[in-house]
């Protein structure tokens, strides 16, 4: 006879064969058999302080990793406390598996206590959602659901799993290996061969042919073919903002962010190429500010792994769907002889110009400069994540990014990303590490070794800095707890201007300076708020103390909170 | 412009809120919808009518095709595909209009499917052009209730 097991020992089950190593969440009595389940096993499990963050957090562990993020909460309002993590999950197309507990399938649609539709709530902002109505179906809706969320454009994927389901009983199972058949869902990998060339056509065509690239890039993993690329074919490039970092920002073939908060050479290169190749990137509204104007005079080619992003925006003259990575791998066999040096000698030059002095003062610290010098200090493979606000565009403005990576709420713009992402980002590397421990070498999967790929081996974990304003901060002070409890050693940066900086510069333009909800006072006092959770606090007061300071906030391998006394009338588009 | 989306779907519950759910997000219209299961009981088929300029219509076509549960897309227009509508018109008549509409019934090729002392149900089930017109010409005379399925449509046998 068959053995039994629950339906959330058989979820958890799934789980490991997924490779599931952390799982972010709350609990609550409608997700608690899981819990249960996976106290059972050797994944780790982090209670974070609200359900929002358990989604940030998982969004953090899949950046830094690569692998699915997985979080899980309980019904009702845990559940709806997450749709904003789910929400912003989504916006930047980052894999998640969001697990809800909901109220026993008898009492759905009754409005029972702590009932919610949260498949009918969550349905704009996710990728696909299941609510499991048989405790049979849990390996294939697991599998589907993996396999949806990390191909084609990723994206986050809800499973919604009542309480009786959580403890039905049923047949224990093998896990397939095998990519699940789903008539309806065939993401397109490979790129069309004929477009492909096409597009080498008219790169030897070209006089002036820009690459730029989106979060797409980092999303399939491309990095590295890409710059083999245009190494060899010396070919410019420029990033959205969750493109930061495809190239590190020294590079001499890199030429910036673009945008209206970009750099003036970035979108100097966009106007003036006649071959524009975007890749990954959405072509939104805060990257180009008027779409159309971008087409004028020049062959625009956009690559994108979702169809649907391909004339959404601008219509190109050259589509090309797939993902990134299997592009770029092809475009290396193709020969093409690219002849850019006058067009890069004259962005070279124009970058050279453009060099702007950072002003510094007694009284305040100078924004830009700090994120200069926080940036530059950090360790080669440093993960920098950034906030929501003005800190978020002195931030991606001024980062140096060397080998590392750059995160930040980018499509949703969500205050207190950075810190459960952070958290998230520590977890993963520490996991990995945790792995490889226990792995021999030559016994890596081949998914270990991409995964290797991307992260760095070595004992030694990446560094990691949130930076955020005061406003942000606030929105998720309470995951401190978090960094303390699991001995997390983030580093975050506050940058204290008592205001909703943004927001208050945007009030100074369009209302002149008649301030409204904008005002935070001098609250909270971040040297308690430090100590009560028991973190290292240091106060940088003025740009002289600049140096030092932030020395002592990266000296070793323990979390910090940085104050950093920034001016309250700081405008970012000077 | 109007185009016509015949849409296969897996026949599973939610899928009609998530397609309309698309329409209502992204700002398109709608101009009528029916669904009904096919010759497959795991699959249903929607006929979805919609109009906007052509980069709209082209990205109904493209954000239903990223739809899980969608399993294919059909688009034609009109002249592509045959149409029809099925109506049902609910009308208060008299003696002196009665003659009138029995006449009109029959040159529209309506059937009366229905009737009461001073009521009369009308059915017709032809083109949406001419289930319009149909409206049209009774407006004359005092329309108590009508409901209409939306449009139907599959493409032209010899276009297959």
């Amino acid at each position: 006879m068959a053995e039994y097991i629950s339906g959330a020992d058989a979820i958890v089950k799934c789980l490991l064969k997924e490779g599931v190593d952390t799982i972010f969440g709350y609990s609550g009595v409608a997700i608690d058999p899981f819990w249960n389940s996976v106290g059972k096993t050797k994944i780790r499990q982090i209670l974070v302080r609200t359900e929002q963050n358990a989604g940030h957090a998982a969004s953090g562990y899949a950046r830094a990793s690569r692998k699915v993020g997985v979080c899980a909460v309980t019904s009702g309002p845990g559940a709806t406390n997450l749709l904003t993590g789910i929400a912003t999950a989504f916006a930047d197309s980052i894999p998640l598996v969001c697990i809800t507990g909901q109220v026993e399938s008898d009492c759905l649609g009754q409005d029972v206590f702590q009932e919610a539709d949260i498949v009918g709530a969550a349905e704009s902002f996710v990728k696909y959602s299941y609510l499991v109505k048989n405790a049979r179906d849990i390996p294939r809706v697991v599998k589907e659901a993996f396999y949806i969320a990390s191909t084609g454009r990723r994206g986050p994927v809800l499973i919604d799993l009542p309480y009786d389901i959580q403890n039905s009983k049923m047949p224990d199972f093998d896990y397939s290996d095998e990519i699940p058949k789903m008539r309806t869902y065939k993401p397109t990998v490979k790129g069309n061969l004929v477009q492909i060339k096409k597009v080498a056509e008219e790169l030897n065509k070209a006089k002036r042919p820009l690459i730029c690239c989106g979060g797409g890039i980092h999303l399939s993993g491309a990095r590295e073919i890409l710059r083999e690329f245009v190494d060899r074919n010396s070919i410019p490039v420029v990033s959205t903002m969750m493109g930061l970092g495809v190239l590190p920002s020294s590079h001499p073939l890199y030429f910036g962010m673009v945008g209206n908060n970009g750099f003036r050479t970035a979108n100097f290169a966009m106007r003036e190429s006649d071959l524009l190749i975007m890749v990954g990137a959405r072509v939104a509204d805060r990257a180009v500010s008027s779409p159309d104007l971008v087409l004028e005079g020049k062959v625009l080619v956009h690559m994108d792994v979702d169809p649907a992003e391909i004339g959404k925006n601008v219509g190109p003259t050259i589509p090309l769907v797939g993902d990134a990575k299997t592009i770029f791998e092809d475009f290396l066999d193709l020969k093409l002889s690219c002849r850019t040096e006058g067009w890069i000698s004259r962005l070279t030059e124009q970058k050279a110009a453009n060099v702007k002095a950072y002003k510094t003062s007694d009284e305040y610290v100078n924004q830009a400069l700090f994120v200069k010098k926080l940036s530059e200090s950090m360790e080669e493979d440093a993960i920098y994540v950034a906030d929501v606000g003005q800190n978020q565009l002195f931030s991606c403005r001024n980062v140096v990014i060397k080998a590392g990576r750059f995160f930040t709420s980018g499509g949703m713009g969500t205050m207190g990303y950075s810190i459960p992402a952070a958290i998230g980002a520590r977890a993963a590397d520490e996991a990995l590490k945790e792995r490889r421990a226990r792995e021999e070498p030559e016994e890596m999967t081949e998914k270990a070794v991409i995964e290797q790929n991307e992260v760095k081996p070595g004992d030694k974990m990446r560094q990691i800095v949130a930076v955020c304003g005061d406003g942000a901060f606030q929105m998720s002070m309470c995951e401190l707890a978090v960094v303390s409890q699991y001995k997390l050693p983030i580093k975050i940066a506050v940058m204290k201007n008592h205001f909703l900086g943004l927001v208050r510069e945007h009030q100074h333009f369009a209302y002149h300076d008649q301030y409204n909800m904008v005002d935070l006072g001098d609250f909270p006092d971040l040297k308690l708020i430090a100590k009560a959770y028991g973190i290292d606090y240091v106060r940088l007061s003025k740009d002289s103390e600049m140096e030092e300071r932030i020395g002592d906030f990266l000296a070793d391998e323990r979390p910090m909170l940085m104050e950093v006394n920034v001016d309250p009338m700081d405008l970012t588009t000077l | 412009m109007k185009k016509i989306y015949s849409v296969l779907v897996e026949n599973r519950s939610g899928v009609l809120s998530k397609v309309a759910g698309l329409f209502s997000r992204r700002s398109f219209n709608i101009d009528s919808l029916t669904v009904g299961e096919t010759e497959d009981k795991a699959v249903s088929r929607m006929t979805i009518v919609s109009s906007g300029d052509e980069r709209t219509l082209e990205q109904i076509e493209k954000q239903l095709n990223k739809k899980l549960d969608v399993i294919k897309i059909k688009t034609f227009s009109e002249t592509d595909s045959v149409s029809r509508e099925l109506m049902l018109i609910k009308v208060k008549y008299n003696k002196s209009n009665r003659r009138e509409i029995m006449e009109t019934c029959e040159a529209m090729k309506a059937d009366i499917v229905d009737m009461s002392k001073n009521l009369m149900m009308i059915q017709i089930c032809d083109t949406p052009e001419r289930t319009a017109l149909m409206i049209k010409l009774l407006s004359g005379i005092s329309v108590v209730e009508i409901a209409r399925t939306g449009t139907l449509s599959l493409t032209k046998c010899e276009a297959e």
